[in-house]
């Protein structure tokens, strides 16, 4: 059997094994409709609720400005329908998570909504200002992301919610790769609407949640029971979100543990011997990162034949995002940073879950750098012509 | 560090790339499929008369699908990889450029060149498969007297595609297989069978594959409109072979060499295309038997069973796919140029077509049809 180390953790997380023991018993003894009045409805409910606190607490917030969803993707797209009306303005950024740049994309293609990009600097940030400027009188909505999933590049979110309340316009923001790795505190932060997503932090797939701020006027998307307040019908997924909150009580408890900086540990070690190949550089320098991220280029290579080179050696990791046929497309993001395609094809993001080790670490390092030489030397365009400088 | 033992597929989802994955797996070869996106279908939707949504067959999401089930069915590593900024560079713009001058193209045999036995290989080699191979109906070998790898036609003559194979270089042939080069199509059906492949019984694909409906003008159209070229004038005469004005045409890549129909003129007698004139745009009409011709010049030739032309050769010669090889005599003309002197005059020799010769089976090598006489 051939090893193989996991560093897509951006992609998604395995469950960790503490968070399935607490799921088991909601798919067999427990599994009752939380709506229902009898006994068996009253043990999913107190688990559901239970699993509310615990992801009001990861934030923190109030255990009822919690809707938990069927995802990400569902979290972003209740919190920009939900808000947007006809006629309102919305603001966004170019490197928004495709959840939330194609609804917005949908915003303006059925003729609702006008919405600005603000774009990012080298290094993968948008400057407040920006935002300040785009606003207009009937601008309803700035939605931007809390860190970028490619680069891990966290967001100056504080200061475009200071922009938001000054303009009293409603701000949502996409902490799906931040929950978990970083602390997040809806407060400081002052945002109305933040999503997360429970596969992220090693909770399952299919299950997220919107938080909500008390008084927010959110239209439902789905219509049916009363779940959620009115805000998302639909019975409770309960096994999953039990998941979400018991990830999320982890997620607190490792932050008290330093789980977080024994992760950038793993990673800068990682990215430094990476840095040191040649023609390698790093995507995001100069901006502060989420601990679990580092995106890299190794000019000269396709990064789609790296992927697979090193798949088929055991190393998952991953380049821009998959169209529907599963091909590799130019990230968005890394060229709206100004990376030339040719670069933003060439770059590599490896990211670290909990379950990594140094070890596997190690793996990486081990195969990554002659694998890349490889690649440079079957390449027929490498080595390129020197430049002068 | 290379593992000999590898090998990619190509797998475009059809049935015959699919029997070659499975055969290669029956036979414990390690192997890789790899489907190459080429042409993004949705691309053109909506674009001067072209449909809203799409039916073409190239790279739809439904072969890739197909693809990856009988990787999944075979339990072999299986790979999408992304080639449309080359296949547009390398394949459809020299494909419509090709039609606007007046010459009637053949892509498929540019995707072999410059896609499936070039792209495709470097990223094979990378990782870590030393061969690859596809599902065309060819034979390679290679012989040692002569010390050149050989590309030889199929067993099965009905299936010969070895026209759009006449570019590969001793590289290339190197580093390739054709596991279907002794097979007739049934047997490959019946090969999926036993595999329980999904796509035993599904229908052969004929037309170019990034052309919806195989309507290659509205194609042009929908790209040009795209690219914002629509307004480029390809307008012109429509002129007898005596230099008699008889009509005006709307384009000159609404014709090619032997047409009949369409020509938008009424006479008395059957009138067909004899020649497309680059330089004036005018398309040259005239009868049946002006269309034979005795010689052709093909330029940008690529020989594989010699390395150099000495002397004249007597070859037999195909002037288009579907074409019976007809016998020549080949001469050097210079660099990578040859001039063909058939014993019979041929009909419709049509510039932008390939010209192929061969000895027996043996493909001595072929060309792009510059002229004819």
């Amino acid at each position: 059997m051939m090893r193989r180390v996991y560093l897509d953790n951006n992609a998604t997380t395995p469950v960790l094994p503490k968070i399935l023991e607490a799921m088991r018993p909601y798919f067999g003894e427990h599994f009752g409709n939380a709506s229902s009045i009898h006994h068996h409805g009253q043990e999913t409910r107190a688990a559901v609720e239970g699993a509310r606190e615990s992801v009001a607490n990861l934030l923190p917030c109030r255990a009822s400005e919690i809707v938990f969803t069927g995802g990400g993707t569902e979290a972003d797209n209740l919190a920009i329908f939900g808000l947007a009306r006809e006629g309102d303005h919305v603001i966004t950024s170019t490197i928004e998570h495709h959840a939330v740049f194609n609804a917005c994309k949908h915003l303006t293609e059925s003729k609702r909504c006008e919405v600005t990009y603000i774009p990012v600097d080298g290094r993968g940030l948008i400057d407040p200002e920006d935002v300040k400027r785009a606003i207009r009188p009937n601008t309803k909505l700035i939605t931007i992301m809390f860190a970028n999933n490619e680069t891990g590049v966290v967001q100056p979110v504080a200061e475009i919610g200071t922009v938001a309340a000054g303009a009293n316009v409603y701000f949502h923001t996409d902490a799906v790769q931040a929950a978990g790795k970083i602390a997040i505190d809806v407060n400081e932060i002052g945002c109305d609407l933040l999503t997360i997503s429970g596969h992220k932090l090693h909770a399952p797939q299919g299950v997220g949640a919107l938080y909500v701020r008390g008084g927010t006027p959110l239209e439902p998307m789905l219509y049916g029971g009363s779940h959620e307040r009115s805000r998302r019908a639909g019975t409770e997924n309960v096994p999953a979100i039990v998941g979400l909150g018991k990830a999320a009580e982890l997620a607190s408890a490792g932050f008290k543990r330093g789980d977080d900086l024994k992760m950038a540990t793993a990673r800068d070690r990682l990215e430094r011997e990476l840095l040191a190949l040649d023609s390698t550089g790093l995507n995001g320098r100069g901006a502060c990162r989420v601990p679990n991220t580092t995106n890299v280029y190794f000019d000269g290579i396709e990064g789609e034949a790296l992927v697979i080179a090193l798949d088929l050696k055991g190393l998952a990791v991953s380049t821009g995002a998959a169209c529907s046929s599963g091909a590799i497309e130019p990230s968005h993001v890394l060229t709206a940073m100004g990376l030339s395609r040719d670069r933003a094809k060439a770059s590599i993001r490896f990211s670290l879950g909990k379950q990594n080790t140094e070890e596997d670490v190690d793996f990486a390092l081990a195969l990554v750098p002659e694998t890349v030489a490889r690649l440079r030397e079957l390449s027929p365009t490498w080595p390129r012509p020197a430049i002068s400088i | 560090m290379l593992n000999p033992e590898t090998i990619a597929v190509a797998m475009s989802g059809g049935v015959d790339s699919s029997a070659v994955a499975a055969m290669l797996r029956a036979e414990g070869r390690s192997v890789i499929g790899l489907t190459m996106q080429l042409w993004n279908q949705r691309r053109l939707a909506g674009h001067a008369g072209m449909p809203e949504s799409v039916q073409g067959r190239c790279c739809s999401i439904d072969d890739v699908y197909d693809a990856r089930r009988v990787a999944e069915t075979l339990g072999i590593p299986y790979y999408v990889v992304n080639h449309e900024e080359r296949f547009e560079r390398d394949v459809v713009r020299p494909f419509v450029e090709e039609y606007l001058a007046g010459r009637t193209p053949i892509p498929c045999s540019l995707c072999n060149n410059h896609l499936k036995f070039d792209q495709l290989l470097v990223v094979a080699r990378q990782i870590g498969a030393d061969k690859v191979a596809t599902g065309h109906y060819a034979q390679v070998a290679f012989d040692g007297q002569r010390n050149r790898w050989l590309l030889k036609r199929p067993a099965d003559h009905s299936k010969d595609q070895t026209y759009f194979l006449f570019g590969l270089t001793q590289e290339q042939l190197s580093r390739t297989l054709f596991p279907l080069g002794g097979m007739t199509k049934p047997e490959v059906r019946e090969l999926a069978r036993q595999h329980h492949l999904a796509i035993a019984e599904k229908p052969d694909s004929q037309e170019i594959c990034f052309v919806p409906g195989g309507d290659y003008k509205r194609f042009l159209e929908a790209y040009l409109t795209e690219q914002g070229d629509a307004s480029t004038d390809i307008s012109g005469e429509m002129v007898t072979s005596d230099g008699e004005v008889i009509g005006e045409h709307a384009g000159v890549h609404n014709f090619t060499v032997g047409q009949r129909k369409g020509l938008g003129v009424a006479t008395g007698s059957p009138l067909y295309v004899i020649q497309i004139k680059n330089d004036t745009r005018q398309v040259v009409v005239g009868k049946d038997d002006e269309l034979y011709s005795r010689t052709l010049r093909a330029r940008r030739v690529n020989l594989i069973s010699t390395a150099e032309l000495r002397e004249p050769m007597g070859v037999t010669v195909k002037i288009r796919h579907k074409h019976q090889p007809a016998p020549a005599m080949m001469e050097s003309t210079g660099p990578h140029e040859v001039l063909i002197t058939f014993d019979e005059p041929q009909r419709a020799i049509t510039p932008g077509q390939a010209a192929v010769f061969y000895d027996g089976d043996i493909v001595v090598g072929g060309g792009w049809i510059e002229a004819s006489r």
